[in-house]
């Protein structure tokens, strides 16, 4: 078969206002990982690495393992192990696109479109979760206290970088 | 309005979808009357004070949840995963 190039959404698209930075990250594979009832320990030893709690993510090297929901969690950056009779396993990939946000504004931008407390003391740094970006489904994850990784579904990136980008300006525009 | 989901924790109101009373989750047997049936899909006790709801957590992690509240004062008591109920 013809080795086809995978593209992601946004062409790697990038932009800077007031020193925050919207850029898309190219994520790799992403896989589901739903283990079966009872086989999260067996899972955990599979990966290598523990099955993140609730509300938690991990990195190990180039890799990325997110809590995604109830007994689901996203291995994302690297080649998900056989887990045959461990789990429900899907590919994910080409379904979601990834933004990195990371300055000064990135809190007050994601603000603007999310129902859920930003502070540090209600979500703080090595958190994930599940959060709607204005109406779009997201998984939503703090790496520093001024840097988040966001992944929505493929088909509304467009519309998620649009709104992310007038947030922006706009924050800039009043501060200036 | 915030809701308690027993895994993301407190959220604003609008990340959850409203599914009906408690009393679907108590589908009566395949084998019983056709008065029960009825009774499960159409009647509904209508409580001034405490009321048991199945919600879900459409915009968050997506769990099926129970949650009590109290239709007189507006407050929200607690809340547990469906799946819960299921194990026990």
């Amino acid at each position: 078969m013809a080795e086809l190039i995978a593209k992601t959404a946004l062409a790697g698209k990038k932009l800077v206002v007031a020193g925050t930075t919207l850029a898309e990250v190219d994520h790799g594979a992403v896989t589901s990982i739903a283990p079966f009832p009872g086989q999260t320990g067996a899972v955990s030893a599979a990966l290598g690495f523990d099955f993140p709690a609730v509300n938690s993510f991990a990195e190990h090297g180039a890799a990325m393992i997110v809590w995604s929901g109830r007994e689901q969690a996203f291995l994302i950056g690297a080649e998900c192990p056989d887990l045959s009779g461990l789990a429900a396993v899907t590919d994910q990939s080409g379904g979601w696109v990834s933004l990195s946000l990371q300055g000064p504004l990135a809190v007050d931008a994601l603000a603007r479109y999310v129902p859920m407390d930003l502070r540090l003391s209600a979500f703080p740094v090595g958190q994930a979760a599940r959060t709607p970006l204005y109406h779009m489904s997201m998984v939503l994850v703090r790496l520093a206290e001024d840097s988040f990784r966001l992944m929505l579904f493929r088909s509304m990136a467009q519309t998620a970088w649009h709104e992310i980008e007038v947030a922006l300006k706009t924050l800039a525009a009043r501060a200036a | 309005m915030r809701i308690p989901c027993p895994l993301c924790g407190s959220r604003d109101r609008r990340e959850f979808y409203y599914y009906g009373s408690e009393d679907y989750l108590k589908r009566p047997s395949d084998q019983g009357s056709i008065d029960d049936l009825d009774n499960h899909l159409f009647l509904r006790d209508n409580p001034a004070g405490v009321t048991r709801d199945v919600w879900y957590h459409e915009a968050g992690c997506g769990v099926w949840m129970v949650v009590t509240r109290s239709t007189v004062t507006h407050e929200v008591l607690g809340s547990e995963p469906v799946a819960k109920q299921k194990e026990a």
